[in-house]
């Protein structure tokens, strides 16, 4: 079974976002990129689910600058066997819907069974791409997933999303398109021969006119960037922990109007 | 006439509206855009549903009641909406930060051809088109977005935007417009339904108390849930506390978690880490207790106690309870 996993490459969670000389992007220095947190549970699944059935192939792939490589390196160095890089100045400045639809284009050529995808890259949260690719293509999808299970005969997906309240659990003929929440699994460290192994792998570079696209105008743009305005200065209240939790109810009760 | 803003209903399966719609009515209503209807996707659609509709703004309802739209399956509610959009053609299509709401809409984007805003937290004309202001980077930074052409398609976060007001006697017009559902293709297996803590669902509450590592351990979480009950407020957790597999992970708060906007947010032992805090910094008023006075956390709350919460928390509830009992 083949499988493919479209993952981004993001700031570190740990990053102190700024504003760039352009203001409608960040700026760029001194940031340090990661796999985006929740594409790694998507990888990993795809992983376990091809070292479950004991055959298959894991295809990794991204959309961004030549720095994404590294991003995809990472996913070979988990385990993918291969990587596809979508990297063409077309598609600078792409919003959703123009990544989902060079993502489904690949997905054309490539034909996986399954195609996993995190619930959300953590830069522009936006949370779009898995619904999109398979309204693009023509697939079922569920989002937010918690679990998975793919039948032996590779036919159907069993797959629980997570919902106000609860989980709904769905199968969905394959193929299908599924958004990885954490809590799916537990990714799993580069091993040291992993890593050494990834750097015989391919990540193929793969242009807009391969796939028969061309740059196409973003039906959502970025305007400007801002800081958010800062919160007004706060007080800590003094006094022994009985005085100091008074004077908080009452400053929450009278002041903030907060309860 | 002007194209009409959509507004989708979100509702609580029962044939209820959810009060996230009264802060999307209201929302779309005071930009003055166009008439602001709503379009209710149902099973079981309900006459006081309907007119709690209209209260909160909404001229007319598009009513599309059909067995086959439950369970919800992007599948079948996003043909069926693009259906109805290209009769209709709405000038906006807002949405509201639910679950099946955040995949609907993106979906209906994509096959309308045209941009998704997402869990947008300020909405404005300018001129003739819509800019909409949402959080990037889990908040760390705002954009504002604009749309190449229409049905302007986005989704509301709930709790920011302030809820039109009902009007009573205000009524809508009920159109059932002859929409045909294409055929599901997601079964059906089961809904598993959480253990219920009693408490508020985090992304809903009003209030949300977080206990981080200075929890100390999942056991200690009790306290916060007593203070929770109390007060009505959701009990979540910072990431350190869920990776330490003290909470479920549907309990975070911050960059990988959930990221809440409550009226007031109450942080324990939460010593305030960037991700963290891009999960809550649009909490209306932050409350930090901690041992550690250099604790981040600090510098974004509004009261700070500097102590050790186990002695603050029970301190805290008695005096909640003396307040609301009064």
């Amino acid at each position: 079974m083949k499988i493919l996993v479209a993952i981004k490459q993001v700031p570190d969670t740990a990053t102190q976002v700024k504003v760039g000389a352009d203001p409608r992007l960040i700026d760029t220095a001194g940031i340090t990129w990661i796999v985006s947190p929740y594409d790694e549970f998507a990888v990993e699944e795809a992983l376990r689910i091809k070292e479950k059935r004991g055959q298959g192939e894991v295809v990794a792939v991204s959309l961004g600058p030549e720095r994404v490589k590294e991003a995809l390196r990472s996913c070979l160095a988990m385990g993918c066997d291969r990587a596809l890089h979508l990297n063409d100045a077309a598609w600078n400045g792409a919003d959703t819907l123009a990544t989902a639809r060079a993502l489904a284009a690949v997905i054309k050529q490539e034909q996986p069974q399954l195609v996993l995808c995190g619930r959300q890259a953590i830069d522009d949260d936006m949370g779009a791409v898995t619904a999109q690719l398979a309204e693009l293509l023509g697939w079922p999808c569920a989002s937010w997933i918690m679990e998975e299970a793919v039948d032996a005969e590779g036919k159907t997906v069993r797959a629980a999303r997570q919902v106000e309240g609860g989980l709904e659990v769905f199968d969905l003929p394959l193929p299908a398109v599924l958004a990885a929440q954490k809590g799916l699994n537990e990714p799993r460290y580069p091993t040291l021969k992993g890593i050494m192994g990834a750097k015989k792998k391919e990540i193929r570079d793969v242009k807009a006119a391969d796939l028969g696209l061309g740059a196409e105008p973003a039906q959502l743009s970025v305007v400007g960037l801002e800081a958010l305005p800062p919160r007004p200065p706060g007080r800590v209240i003094q006094g022994d922990v009985p005085t100091a939790v008074k004077e908080l109810v009452r400053a929450l009760r009278e002041d903030a109007k907060a309860i | 006439m002007a194209n009409a803003f959509w507004c989708i209903v979100e509702d609580d399966r029962q044939g209820a509206p959810k009060k996230v719609m009264a802060e999307v009515l209201g929302a779309a209503s005071r930009l003055g855009g166009g008439p602001v209807e709503a379009v209710w996707l149902t099973d079981k659609a309900s006459d006081a549903g309907l007119k709690q509709l209209g209260e909160w703004g909404a001229g007319k309802v598009w009513l599309l009641e059909n067995a086959g739209l439950a369970p919800y399956r992007s599948e079948v509610w996003a043909g069926a909406l693009a259906d109805l959009a290209a009769q209709q053609s709405p000038r906006a299509i807002f949405g509201a930060v639910t679950s099946r709401q955040r995949e609907l809409v993106a979906r209906l984007a994509a096959r309308l051809g045209v941009g998704l805003a997402a869990d947008c937290v300020a909405l404005a004309m300018n001129g003739d088109t819509l800019v909409a202001t949402r959080p990037v980077y889990a908040g760390k930074l705002l954009a504002r977005v604009t749309w190449a052409r229409g049905p302007w398609v986005a989704t509301l976060r709930p709790n920011v935007f302030r809820p039109a007001e009902a009007q009573p006697g205000k009524t809508a017009v009920v159109e059932r417009p002859a929409v045909s559902l294409p055929p599901a293709v997601m079964k059906f297996v089961e809904r598993r339904e959480e253990v219920s803590t009693g408490l508020p669902e985090l992304t809903e509450a009003e209030i949300v108390i977080s206990g981080g590592r200075g929890m100390k351990g999942p056991e200690n979480y009790v306290i916060l849930e007593d203070m929770g009950r109390v007060i009505g407020a959701a009990v979540g957790a910072s990431r350190a506390a869920v990776d330490a597999g003290w909470r479920p992970h549907r309990f975070q708060i911050g960059q990988t978690g959930r990221t809440i906007s409550p009226k007031l947010y109450l942080g324990f032992g939460v010593s305030g880490a960037i991700q963290h805090l891009a999960g809550m910094r649009t909490s209306k008023i932050i409350v930090a207790v901690n041992k550690d006075a250099e604790a981040p956390i600090f510098k974004i709350a509004d009261y700070g106690i500097v102590a050790d919460l186990f002695e603050v928390v029970p301190e805290l509830t008695k005096e909640f309870k003396k307040l609301l009992e009064k």
